[in-house]
């Protein structure tokens, strides 16, 4: 075959893989092309968290705003500590801002809600979450309705 | 008793030294620079490796897409999880199957054809015509093969993935019916730049040097002979499909496993 054709061929093939590319990172995995690498980091403290992963998402009122970074143990007090990265835009915020680790429909994944709260001072990055509620664990549930049966 | 041990011993410095001969092959085909004039070269063999093995790769990817669509959704609707489909075949197209899938069928339409082209070249003697003429060998026909081989895959096996996803789609969506948006949005949120894609493309560079280079060596060390050719040709497909899904299994190991 002529080196031309060849060419031609081969540049189309380059160019199949490159879109490829694209359509993978833009569609699939949500690269957002305008760099927002602006973000807020807090932390939050849970009695449990029960399956919770680092990467897991944040959402605010149904809406993806961020995701878990880390997830670490704080010795002295025994409570899990997460590490949120937040979309650097939400600096509204209110301190008493509360943080839940809730169930993704009946086999979902664990993800962290955030509840709005009323202060007038905003929670900047760094800060951390107290007012929390963990993970709601069935093992626990069964546990308290069979001693509460008991006491009947 | 002693026979059987000879016979052992034997074979295995006849491995070993299969397994030299090729790791000094391969580095000495690649220690030299390429030059400007080498690009041609390069090209056509990115059209005899590349160009020609999409035909075939995308319409695997598309059925392998459809297939997967349909045994998730099956398992998956049973639990109303119906749009967890798209993450699903992403995650698995991406990690394993776009890879290894493309690799497997790599071997089999470039690699064989790599074997039994300098097979033949060596039967025929034209390797060593070419030695006599001052040209090496191992630039003007091993290296182009190898660097084709180290691009090709890794842009056939995304090529793979992103059909394999559309196909999918096509399936889930357009004809099962499942919900567009919670398909689309469960790959966005869970498929990672460079957890999934990232490192499923590095998986590809792996099993395209190596399947390239397996080839290359069959070829270059096969029997002058029809017989010969015919099994260096065998033999490239079965190692480079043994390499591949064992090498799959450590690069899995090495990434992904976290313990």
């Amino acid at each position: 075959m002529e080196m031309r054709t060849i060419e031609i061929t081969v540049g189309a093939f380059v160019l199949a893989s490159a879109f490829a590319l694209a359509f993978l990172a833009v569609k699939v995995s949500g690269v957002a092309l305008t760099g927002n690498e602006k973000t807020i980091i807090l932390h939050a403290r849970f009695d449990e968290v029960g399956g919770l992963s680092s990467r897991a998402k944040v959402s605010m009122a149904g809406v993806t705003i961020g995701r878990v970074t880390a997830i670490g143990i704080d010795p002295v007090y025994g409570e899990a500590v997460v590490t949120l990265e937040i979309d650097g835009n939400l600096t509204a915020l209110s301190l008493d801002t509360g943080a839940k680790i809730l169930t993704e429909g009946v086999l979902g994944g664990k993800y962290v809600g955030l509840v709005p709260g009323a202060d007038e001072e905003f929670l900047v990055s760094g800060d951390t979450i107290s007012n929390t509620q963990g993970a709601f664990l069935l093992e626990n549930l069964i546990g308290e309705f069979v001693t509460s049966m008991g006491d009947n | 008793m002693i026979r059987l041990l000879r016979i052992l011993g034997q074979q295995a410095l006849y491995r070993f030294a299969q397994i030299g001969s090729a790791t000094i092959m391969w580095s000495s085909a690649l220690s030299n620079m390429p030059r400007r004039s080498d690009f041609p070269l390069f090209v056509s063999q990115m059209y005899v490796i590349g160009v020609k093995s999409l035909v075939l790769i995308v319409l695997s990817a598309f059925s392998i897409g459809a297939v997967l669509a349909l045994q998730f959704y099956t398992q998956l609707a049973r639990f109303g999880a119906e749009t967890t489909v798209g993450v699903g075949v992403a995650m698995v197209l991406l990690r394993e199957l776009g890879p290894v899938v493309t690799a497997l069928l790599f071997a089999g339409r470039a690699g064989s054809a790599i074997t039994a082209e300098i097979g033949l070249m060596n039967a025929t003697d034209q390797l060593s015509s070419m030695e006599m003429m001052g040209v090496d060998p191992l630039r003007r026909i091993v290296a182009p093969r190898l660097w084709a081989g180290f691009f090709c895959m890794p842009m056939l096996a995304l090529i793979f993935s992103a059909v394999g996803i559309w196909s999918s789609a096509l399936v889930g969506v357009d004809w099962l019916g499942i919900e567009s948006v919670g398909f689309w949005a469960g790959m966005l949120d869970n498929v990672e730049i460079w957890e999934d894609i990232g490192k499923g493309t590095v998986k590809s560079v792996v099993f395209g040097v190596i399947v390239t280079w397996i080839a290359v060596f069959q070829g270059y060390d096969s029997e002058p002979t029809s017989e010969g050719i015919s099994s260096a040709t065998t033999r490239t497909v079965i190692f480079s499909s043994v390499a591949v899904l064992t090498l799959d299994f450590f690069l899995t190991l090495v990434m992904y496993g976290d313990f």
